[in-house]
C-alpha cells in the first residue's frame, strides 16, 4: 500500500498531490507535458526530496521532511520502467536484468538464474546474451519489464512505458504488461499521456495539471464526466462550464445552453460532437439550442469529419464526410450549430 | 536509424589532384626517413648508452605525467562536466590554454611559477629545499602542463555525452553511488578515458619546448628523446638523429593503431 502526500517546489513549479495505491492496483497518472507527472515519480523514487507531506510504502516511511526521515533512492523497494527503457548499453540483456539483484546483494549465480527466469517470463530466453543495441524496441521494453519486476518491488513506477513503441508492437507489449501487472502484488503507478494506455491498464485514474490533481476516479467515470479541458480533448467531447439558471446554463465564456432538466449552481456541461448538428441556413422551427459562428478547424477523424464552429460558445460538431461538400465547409463563412437539450449532460464540478 | 543512401560523388579532377598532393605531403617525410636511415648502424646507435638513457627518461616521464593526468585530471574533468559553479567557463579556458599556448611559452610560465625564483618555487625551495628545474620531476611537470589538458577535455566530453539517466536507473535498481560509478559510469565513459590517456601520453612523449625551457637539457637527467634528437641534429650527427627519430615514429604508429582499435570498440 502506497500512501503519498507529495508537496514540493521546483523553481516556479509547485506540485501538491496526495493519493494512495493498493497492492496489485494500477493507478494511471494522466496529464499533459509539464503537469508534474515526472516530478511525482522522482519524488517517489527519492531523486527529489519532499518539501512537505510524506511518502509511506507498506508501513515504511520513505520520506517525511517533518520527521527528517528520508530513505535513499537505492534503499527504496521501488522499480521503474522508463519510456526510453534506459537499459545499460554495455551489458547483455541477462546482465541488465540481473543488475538490480546484484546491486542488492544477491550472489552472482542466483542472480543470473533469477534473471534468466525473468527473461523467459517475458518470452526472451533466447535473447539473454544480446546487448540492448542489437534488439528491437519491443524486445528492449520487455527486457526493461523483466529488469523492473525481477527485484520484487513493492512499488512499480511505469513512466510512459509504451510511448516509444510503434503501433503494431504497442498492443502486444500492452497486453503483456496488463497480464504482468494483474499478477503483481506491487502497487503500480502508470504515468502516461495516452488515454488508451490509461484506460486499458489503469484500475483508477488521476488527472494532474499544473501540479494539482484535477480529477480522480475509474477510467470510465473520468472519461464520462471530464473535469478538465485536457481530458475532454483526449476523449474528444465538448466541455463547457457555467452556472445553472432554471433549465438553462449561463456559460462562463458567454452564451447559454438549454438543458432537459433544471440545473442549479456552478456546473459542467458536456456535449458529444456527434450530437451537434450544423447547417448553412438557419433551420426552421428548431427547438432548443441554436447559435452561429464562423467555420474554424476542419479535421478528419477516421470516417467522420470534425468541424469547429467558432461561435459563443465555440463548439465542435461531427459530420459525415459528404457534409464537407454539401455544406461547402472549405469555403469558410458562417455556420449554424444546433444541439438538442436532451444531449446536454450536466454535472456539478 | 535508417541509413541514408549515399550518392556517389562524381569524379572531380581538381579535388582529386589537391587531395593527392595533400596525401603525398604526409607520405614523403616517412619515405625520406626510411630511405635516409643509416640502416647499417641503427642498432648500435639505438642501443648506445646515451640513447637508452634518453628513451628510458622519456618513457618514465611520459608515463608518469599520464598517470598524474588520470589522478588529477579526472576529478577536474568531473567537476567541469557535472559541477555547477561560477567561473566554470573561465576555469575550462584556463585548463585548456596549454593546448594552444606555444610550449616554449609554457616553459617560461612554468619557470615563473615553479622555478627557483618563481612565486611557488621560491617558497617551496626555501621551506623544503625542493627545486624542480633541471630534475626529472621538472620534466614530468613540464610534460603534465602541456599534455594533461588533452585528457581533461576528452574525459569531460565523455562524461557530458553519457546519458546520466542511466545512473538514475541504476540507483533505482538499488545500486549505491560507488556501484553506479563502477558498473555503469566507468564502463560507459571508458572509451573516452582510454582515448584521452593515449592522446596525453603521445603528447607528453613528444614534448620539447616546455621541457627544454623549464627542465633544461641534461643528458641522463632531463634529456628526453626529442631533446636528444634535436641535439644530435644540431651538432651534425644526422645519422644518430634519424635513428632516434625512427624509435619515436614506431611508437607513434603503435599508438595510432591502438587508438583506432579502442575507439572502434567504443563505438560498437
Amino acid at each position: 500500500m502506497l500512501e503519498a502526500d507529495i508537496q514540493l517546489r521546483l523553481g516556479k513549479f509547485s506540485l501538491d498531490a496526495a493519493f494512495t495505491v493498493a497492492p496489485g492496483e494500477v493507478l494511471a497518472l494522466l496529464g499533459p507535458n509539464g503537469s508534474g507527472k515526472s516530478t511525482t515519480l522522482q519524488a517517489l523514487t527519492g531523486l527529489l526530496p519532499l518539501a512537505a507531506g510524506r511518502i509511506v510504502l507498506d508501513g515504511t516511511v520513505l520520506d517525511d521532511p517533518a520527521q527528517r526521515t528520508r530513505v535513499a533512492p537505492e534503499q527504496r523497494p521501488i522499480a521503474l520502467m522508463f519510456q526510453s527503457y534506459l537499459l545499460f548499453p554495455h551489458l547483455s540483456a541477462l546482465e541488465n536484468v540481473a543488475f538490480g539483484l546484484r546491486a542488492r546483494g544477491t550472489g552472482k549465480k542466483t542472480a543470473r538464474q533469477k534473471a534468466a527466469d525473468a527473461l523467459a517470463r517475458v518470452g526472451l530466453e533466447d535473447q539473454a546474451p544480446k546487448k540492448p543495441g542489437a534488439m528491437s524496441g519491443g524486445q528492449q521494453q520487455r527486457v526493461a519489464m523483466a529488469r523492473a519486476l525481477v527485484t520484487d518491488p513493492k512499488l512499480l513506477l511505469l513512466d510512459e512505458p509504451l510511448a516509444a513503441l510503434d503501433v503494431s508492437t504497442k498492443s502486444d507489449v500492452r497486453r503483456l504488461l496488463r497480464a504482468t501487472l494483474r499478477q503483481s502484488s506491487a502497487a503500480n503507478i502508470l504515468v502516461t499521456h495516452d488515454l488508451l494506455d490509461a484506460v486499458a491498464l489503469g484500475d483508477r485514474m488521476i488527472v494532474i495539471q499544473d501540479g494539482q490533481i484535477v480529477q480522480t476516479g475509474t477510467p470510465a467515470a473520468v472519461t464520462a464526466r471530464p473535469r478538465s479541458k485536457y481530458v475532454a480533448d483526449l476523449t474528444g467531447v465538448n466541455l463547457l462550464r457555467g452556472t445553472g439558471r432554471g433549465t438553462a446554463v449561463d456559460l462562463d465564456g458567454g452564451g447559454e445552453l438549454i438543458c432537459a432538466g433544471p440545473v442549479t449552481g456552478p456546473t459542467f456541461a458536456v456535449i458529444a460532437p456527434a450530437e451537434v448538428s450544423v447547417h448553412r441556413q438557419e433551420p426552421d422551427g428548431a427547438a432548443g439550442n441554436l447559435w452561429r459562428g464562423p467555420v474554424g478547424d476542419i479535421e478528419l477523424m477516421g470516417d467522420r469529419v470534425r468541424v469547429r464552429v467558432e461561435g459563443t460558445p465555440a463548439i465542435t460538431a461531427e459530420v459525415a464526410p459528404s457534409a464537407v461538400d454539401e455544406l461547402k465547409l472549405d469555403e469558410g463563412g458562417e455556420l449554424w450549430a444546433s444541439v438538442n437539450p436532451a444531449a446536454v449532460t450536466v454535472y456539478p464540478p | 536509424m535508417t541509413k541514408v543512401e549515399q550518392q556517389k560523388q562524381p569524379f572531380n579532377p581538381l579535388l582529386a589532384v589537391l587531395a593527392a598532393l595533400a596525401a603525398l605531403f604526409f607520405v614523403f617525410p616517412l619515405i625520406g626517413m626510411i630511405t635516409g636511415a643509416p640502416w647499417g648502424n641503427v642498432l648500435s646507435v639505438i642501443t648506445s648508452k646515451s640513447s637508452l638513457d634518453a628513451l628510458q627518461l622519456s618513457l618514465i616521464a611520459s608515463l608518469s605525467s599520464t598517470a598524474l593526468a588520470l589522478l588529477f585530471g579526472f576529478p577536474l574533468a568531473w567537476l567541469l562536466a557535472r559541477g555547477q559553479f561560477r567561473g566554470k567557463v573561465l576555469l575550462r579556458g584556463l585548463v585548456t590554454l596549454p593546448m594552444v599556448l606555444p610550449p616554449v611559452v609554457g616553459g617560461i610560465a612554468l619557470l615563473l611559477a615553479y622555478g627557483r625564483r618563481g612565486i611557488i618555487g621560491e617558497p617551496m625551495d626555501k621551506a623544503f629545499g625542493i627545486s624542480l628545474p633541471f630534475t626529472l620531476a621538472g620534466v614530468i611537470v613540464a610534460e603534465s602542463f602541456v599534455a594533461m589538458p588533452f585528457f581533461v577535455i576528452t574525459a569531460e566530453s565523455g562524461l557530458r555525452s553519457m546519458n546520466r539517466r542511466l545512473e538514475d536507473a541504476a540507483r533505482s535498481l538499488g545500486a549505491r553511488r560507488l556501484t553506479v560509478f563502477r558498473r555503469v559510469t566507468l564502463p560507459l565513459i571508458w572509451p573516452s578515458l582510454a582515448a584521452g590517456l593515449v592522446l596525453t601520453w603521445a603528447r607528453a612523449l613528444g614534448e620539447f619546448g616546455a621541457t627544454i625551457t623549464f627542465a633544461g637539457n641534461l643528458p641522463g637527467k632531463t634529456q628526453t628523446m626529442p631533446l636528444a634528437i634535436y641535439i644530435s641534429q644540431s651538432s651534425g650527427k644526422t645519422d644518430e638523429a634519424i635513428a632516434l627519430s625512427l624509435i619515436l615514429v614506431l611508437v607513434s604508429l603503435v599508438v595510432m593503431i591502438f587508438r583506432r582499435q579502442s575507439s572502434g570498440a567504443g563505438a560498437g
